[in-house]
C-alpha cells in the first residue's frame, strides 16, 4: 500500500533481537502490497460466493486479509518493526475508507429515495387538501428560507458587531467573560436551543405559542456563535499595518473599521457566514418545538405555525398517514433537498473564499 | 508641569473621541453584551419555565414518580449512546487524521480532510432517515451473530430486534455524526507538531509508525482529548437522528440489541414536546435544563484540556 | 503650512513601562528632523506620540506637553483625529490598502472621511499628490490596477502620496527606507528633499548616512540599558551630530563603536 519507506532501520534495536530487517534483501517489493490485497480480494470473492454474494463482505473480508497478508509477508521478510509499520499504515488507509462508507451510502441511499418526487410539483405545490399522492414541499421550502433569513438578519449583526468588539475594541474582564461565553454558546444543543425560544415566547404569548418569528431566535442562539468565531478568526488576520495607515491619515477608528478592516476581510466573513447558514438551514429539533408544521402556506413568521423543510421530512415520515408511500416519498426529496442545500451552501462558501479574496502580493 | 499632568495620574484620561466613534464603539460592545444577556436568558427561562415542574407533586409528573425518576432513565440513555459514539468515533477519528496529515499523499490530504469534513455538513434528519433505512436493516444479521456468540454479555443479551433500531444503532449513528468534530481537532494538532520533533524521531531510524508514537502522540494527545470531549458535548445534545433510529420502550437497561431501549433527553423532547401542554411542558423543560447543564460541563472541561495544550504548545 | 512642534517633558509609556523619558525638544518648520540610535531606543515610540498613534496600542500613554504652532496636542479637546489629519506618518513598510486601487489609495483619507470633492477635483489632487511624491510617471496608465501589485519602492512613494493628499502641515517617516532596495531609497530621500519646502518632515533612521544626506537636525536617542528608559541624548543641526558632537556617547555611535 504504501510506496515511500522510511531508511533502514540501525543494526541494533534495544527492545527485540536482531532482526531480519538487516538481512540485505529485507524490503518488500513495492508490489507486494498490492498483490496481497489482490489475492485476499480473489479469496474474499470465493468464500462470498460460497453462500449469499455480499459486497460489503466481501470489501470486509478483503480489508482484513489484505492486511493480514501484508503484515505477515513484511514480517518474514522485513521483521517486526516494519511489519507493525505497515500494519499500521493498513489500518489508518481502511479507517479513512470506513468513513467514507457513511458519505457515499448516505448520499447514494437519499438520491435513490428523494430522486422519485424530485418534480416540478413538488417546488411549486403544498401539501394543502392533499390526501396520498402528489403534492409538495413549496410551503415547507418557502417557510425555510423566510425562517434562515431572518435567522441571518438576527443573527449576523450580532455576531459580525461582537468579533469586532473582541477584536478591535475589547480588552479586560468583558472581553475574556465574551469569549468564554461564545464558546459556551457553541456548545448549546440544538433542542436546548428550541425550548429557550418557546420558554420566552411563552412567557410573554402564552403557553402553547408556535411561531416562525420564535425559530429564527431559536435559530440564532445556535448560529451567532458561530459567526463570531469565524469573523473574529478573520478580523484577526487582517495586517495591523492597515488599521495604522488607515487611523494616520486622520480616520476615526470606526470608519478605519468600516471601510478598511471589513473590506480587507470581506472574503473570509463572506465564507463564515455562508457556512454559518448551512449550518442552521437543516436544523430541525428546535424548528419542531417552535414553530411547529402546517400544511398550508403561511409566509408570516409573526402569525401561526409554519412549515420548514427539516420538519417537513420529519413528520411525512414519521406521520405518512395512509398509503404511507407517497409521504415517505416526499420524505426523502425534502431530505435530498436538504442535502443539496447544505453541499450547495459549502461550495458558495468556497467559492467566495477563492474569488473574492483580496489580491494581495504579500 | 501643565495641566495635563495632573489629569493623567494613573489610568489614562479618556481622550477626546468623536460622535461616530462612540456610537459605533457603543454599538459594538453592545453586541458582546447581548451574547451575555442571551445566555443568561437561555439559563434564566429555562430555569423558570421548569420550576413548576420542579414544584409540582410527584404523582403530576408523566410516570408518576417524579421528575428525578422521570429524567434519570433519560440521562441513562442520554450517556449510553455519546459513550458507545465516543468510544466508536475516537479511535476511527484519530487514524483518520493520521491518515490525511501523515500518510495519505501531500495533493490528496486537503482534499481528502474535506471529504471527512462534509459528513459535518450533513443534517442530523438526514441522519436519522439513513439510521432507519440503510444501517439499521444491515446491522440486524450482526445484532443476530452477537447474540448467538457473545450473549452471555449483558450488553449483547438480546432478544435481537427485528428492525436493527437499537441503542448500539444510534450510537453507531451519532459517532459517524461526530466523526468529523474529532477528526478536525485531530487533525489541526497533528499539523502543528513541530517538524524538528518528527525530523529528529526519523534521523533515530525510526519508522513512520515509531516516528508517530514517539513524536506525534504525545504531542497531539491533549488535542484529541479535547476534540473527543468537544464530540461528546454535540453527542450529548444530539436530537433527531436519535428520536428517528433509537426505538424506544422501556427503561434503564445495558442491553444494546434489543428492542427495549431508553430515550435520550434530546430525543424525548424532540417527541413528546408537539403533543404535550401544561405540566408536560414544564417537564419537558426541566429535562433540557438538564442537559444544558451536562453539556455546559463537558464543554467547558473541553474548552479548558485544549486551551491548556495551547499554553505548552508555545514552549516549542 | 509647515509648522513647528515643541515637545517639553515628555514621558511615552507601554502601560506601567517607561520607555522613553523627559523629552524636551523643538522641530522646526520646513525642514528634515532626523531621529537616530540603537535599536529599542524608543525613537519610533517618541515619533508615533507626536501624532498621538502611540495610544492606539492599548495601555499606552503619554504625559507632558506636545504642541504645534502653541496648539497642544494632547490637550483636554484636542481630538486625536484631527490630529492625525494635520500629521500625516509613512510607516517603515509600505502599506497600500489592498482592496483599493492606486487612484482610490491616494484618494482614501478623503474617501475615507467622507468628504465630498468633484470627480475632477478630486482627479487634480490624485495627481498632484503622486507628482509630489514623484510616482506621476510611473502609474499614470494605470491607476486602476490595485497598489499592491506596485514595487516596493513605488509602494512606498504611494504611501507618501496617500499621506501628502490630505495635505498635513507634518510628516512622519518611521524608517521609511529600512524595507527598500538601494535606488528606491535614493527616490524616496530625494523626495523628502522636495518635500520639506511644503512640510516639516520628521525621519526616524537606522542610516546614519541617509540622516546625514537628508536632515538639516539630528536628535540621538540612547538608554542606559536594557528595560530603562530611552532618553534624547543630543539634538544639535545635522553638520554638527556627525563632526562635533556635544556628547560623547553620540561620538561613540556615530563612530561605530556601538548599536
Amino acid at each position: 500500500m504504501t510506496t515511500q519507506i522510511t531508511p533502514a532501520p540501525p543494526a541494533t534495536d534495544g527492545r527485540t533481537t536482531p532482526s531480519p530487517a538487516q538481512r540485505p534483501e529485507g524490503r518488500l517489493p513495492r508490489w507486494v502490497p498490492g498483490a496481497c490485497f489482490a489475492a485476499a480480494a480473489a479469496v474474499a470473492v470465493g468464500l462470498e460466493a460460497m453462500g449469499d454474494f455480499n459486497i460489503a463482505l466481501a470489501v470486509l473480508w478483503t480489508a482484513v486479509l489484505g492486511t493480514l497478508f501484508v503484515w505477515v509477508s513484511s514480517r518474514l521478510m522485513e521483521g517486526p518493526r516494519k511489519a507493525t509499520d505497515r500494519l499500521v499504515t493498513c489500518l489508518v488507509g481502511s479507517a479513512f475508507g470506513i468513513a467514507m462508507v457513511p458519505l457515499l451510502s448516505l448520499v447514494y441511499e437519499v438520491t435513490r429515495r428523494g430522486i422519485a418526487r424530485f418534480d416540478l410539483t413538488f417546488f411549486t405545490y403544498s401539501l394543502y387538501g392533499i390526501v396520498g399522492e402528489g403534492g409538495g414541499a413549496y410551503h415547507a421550502l418557502m417557510g425555510t428560507l423566510v425562517i434562515t433569513a431572518l435567522t441571518t438578519l438576527i443573527s449576523v449583526p450580532i455576531g459580525l458587531l461582537t468579533a469586532i468588539y473582541l477584536v478591535e475594541y475589547g480588552t479586560g474582564r468583558l472581553k475574556r467573560a465574551i469569549t468564554f461565553l461564545v464558546d459556551v454558546m457553541t456548545g448549546i444543543p440544538s433542542i436546548v436551543a428550541g425550548l429557550f425560544a418557546y420558554a420566552l415566547f411563552a412567557l410573554v404569548l402564552g403557553p402553547g405559542i408556535r411561531l416562525g418569528f420564535a425559530g429564527a431566535v431559536a435559530l440564532s442562539v445556535l448560529m451567532i456563535p458561530v459567526v463570531v468565531r469565524s469573523s473574529e478568526e478573520v478580523l484577526k488576520l487582517v495586517p495591523n499595518e492597515l488599521r495604522e495607515a488607515s487611523l494616520a491619515l486622520g480616520v476615526p477608528k470606526w470608519r478605519t473599521i468600516v471601510k478598511v478592516v471589513v473590506p480587507t476581510a470581506i472574503a473570509g466573513l463572506g465564507t463564515g457566514v455562508t457556512l454559518a447558514i448551512a449550518r442552521v438551514v437543516g436544523e430541525t429539533a428546535p424548528l419542531l418545538i417552535t414553530v411547529g408544521i402546517t400544511n398550508a402556506t403561511n409566509l408570516d413568521p409573526f402569525a401561526e405555525r409554519m412549515a420548514t423543510l427539516p420538519v417537513f421530512a420529519y413528520y411525512q415520515l414519521t406521520q405518512p398517514g395512509v398509503p404511507p408511500e407517497f409521504a415517505i416519498d416526499r420524505a426523502w426529496t425534502a431530505a435530498l433537498l436538504l442535502i443539496m442545500l447544505v453541499m450547495g451552501l459549502n461550495l458558495v462558501a468556497r467559492l467566495i473564499s477563492r474569488y473574492f479574496a483580496p489580491k494581495t502580493s504579500r | 508641569m501643565t495641566a495635563t499632568k495632573a489629569t493623567t495620574e494613573r489610568r489614562p484620561r479618556r481622550p477626546v473621541r468623536r460622535r461616530g466613534d462612540r456610537i459605533f464603539a457603543g454599538s459594538a460592545q453592545g453586541a458582546g453584551i447581548l451574547i451575555l444577556v442571551i445566555l443568561a436568558g437561555v439559563a434564566a427561562f429555562l430555569v423558570i419555565e421548569s420550576l413548576p415542574a420542579l414544584t409540582a407533586p410527584a404523582e403530576e409528573i408523566p410516570g408518576g414518580e417524579g421528575v428525578g425518576a422521570y429524567v434519570a432513565p433519560l440521562l441513562f440513555g442520554t450517556l449510553l449512546a455519546a459513550v458507545i459514539a465516543l468510544l466508536v468515533a475516537t479511535p476511527l477519528a484519530v487514524a483518520i487524521a493520521l491518515f490525511v496529515t501523515h500518510y495519505a499523499p501531500r495533493r490528496l490530504a486537503a482534499g481528502l480532510g474535506y471529504l471527512v469534513d462534509l459528513l459535518a455538513a450533513i443534517p442530523s434528519i438526514v441522519y436519522g432517515f439513513w439510521g432507519i433505512f440503510w444501517l439499521a436493516p444491515k446491522l440486524v444479521p450482526f445484532y443476530r451473530w452477537l447474540e448467538e456468540n457473545l450473549g452471555f454479555v449483558p450488553l449483547f443479551a438480546g432478544p435481537t430486534s427485528a428492525t436493527g433500531r437499537t441503542m448500539l444503532t444510534a450510537g453507531l449513528v451519532l459517532a459517524v455524526m461526530i466523526l468529523p468534530i474529532i477528526s478536525a481537532i485531530s487533525r489541526e494538532v497533528f499539523q502543528q507538531v513541530p517538524t524538528l520533533h518528527r525530523e529528529a524521531a526519523l534521523a533515530l531510524g525510526a519508522t513512520r509508525w515509531e516516528m508517530i508514537r514517539m513524536a506525534v502522540i504525545p504531542y497531539g494527545k491533549s488535542g484529541v482529548i479535547g476534540g473527543a470531549m468537544l464530540g461528546l458535548g454535540r453527542a450529548l445534545g444530539e436530537t433527531l437522528a436519535i428520536a428517528l433510529v433509537l426505538s424506544v420502550s422501556g427503561g434503564i437497561t445495558l442491553n444494546l440489541i434489543s428492542s427495549g431501549n431508553p430515550s435520550t433527553v434530546a430525543a424525548n423532547v424532540a417527541l413528546e414536546f408537539p403533543e404535550s401542554s401544561g405540566l408536560d411542558i414544564n417537564t419537558l423543560i426541566a429535562s433540557g435544563l438538564a442537559l444544558f447543564l451536562i453539556t455546559f460541563a463537558v464543554n467547558m472541561l473541553a474548552r479548558w484540556i485544549v486551551n491548556r495544550r495551547a499554553d505548552f504548545s508555545g514552549a516549542n | 503650512m509647515a509648522k513647528r512642534i515643541d515637545c517639553s517633558d515628555v514621558n511615552i509609556y507601554y502601560g506601567d513601562f517607561l520607555a522613553v523619558e523627559n523629552v524636551t525638544v523643538s522641530i522646526e518648520p520646513r525642514s528634515v528632523t532626523a531621529l537616530i540610535g540603537p535599536s529599542g531606543c524608543g525613537k519610533s515610540t517618541f515619533l508615533r506620540a507626536l501624532n498621538r498613534m502611540h495610544e492606539v496600542i492599548p495601555g499606552a500613554r503619554v504625559e507632558g506637553k506636545i504642541a504645534m504652532d502653541g496648539q497642544d496636542l494632547y490637550g483636554p479637546d484636542a481630538d486625536p483625529v484631527a490630529v492625525r489629519r494635520q500629521i500625516g506618518m509613512v510607516f517603515q513598510r509600505p502599506n497600500p490598502f489592498p482592496t483599493m486601487s492606486i487612484y482610490d489609495n491616494v484618494a482614501a483619507g478623503l474617501r475615507l472621511n467622507s468628504k465630498k470633492l468633484k470627480k475632477s477635483d478630486l482627479d487634480d489632487l490624485v495627481e498632484r499628490s503622486l507628482r509630489g511624491a514623484n510616482l506621476w510617471n510611473e502609474v499614470k496608465d494605470r491607476l486602476n490596477r490595485p497598489g499592491s501589485g506596485l514595487s516596493g519602492g513605488q509602494q512606498q512613494r504611494l504611501c507618501i502620496a496617500r499621506a501628502i493628499a490630505v495635505e498635513p502641515d507634518v510628516l512622519l517617516m518611521d524608517e521609511p527606507c529600512s524595507a527598500l532596495d538601494p535606488i528606491s531609497t535614493l527616490a524616496i530621500e530625494d523626495l523628502m528633499a522636495d518635500l520639506k519646502d511644503r512640510f516639516t518632515i520628521v525621519i526616524v533612521t537606522h542610516n546614519m548616512q541617509q540622516a546625514a544626506r537628508v536632515s538639516e537636525q539630528t536628535g540621538f536617542f540612547n538608554l542606559n540599558g536594557v528595560g530603562q528608559p530611552g532618553r534624547l541624548i543630543e539634538f544639535n543641526p545635522t553638520e554638527k551630530i556627525f563632526s562635533n558632537p556635544d556628547q560623547k556617547a553620540t561620538e561613540d555611535y556615530i563612530s561605530g563603536r556601538f548599536g
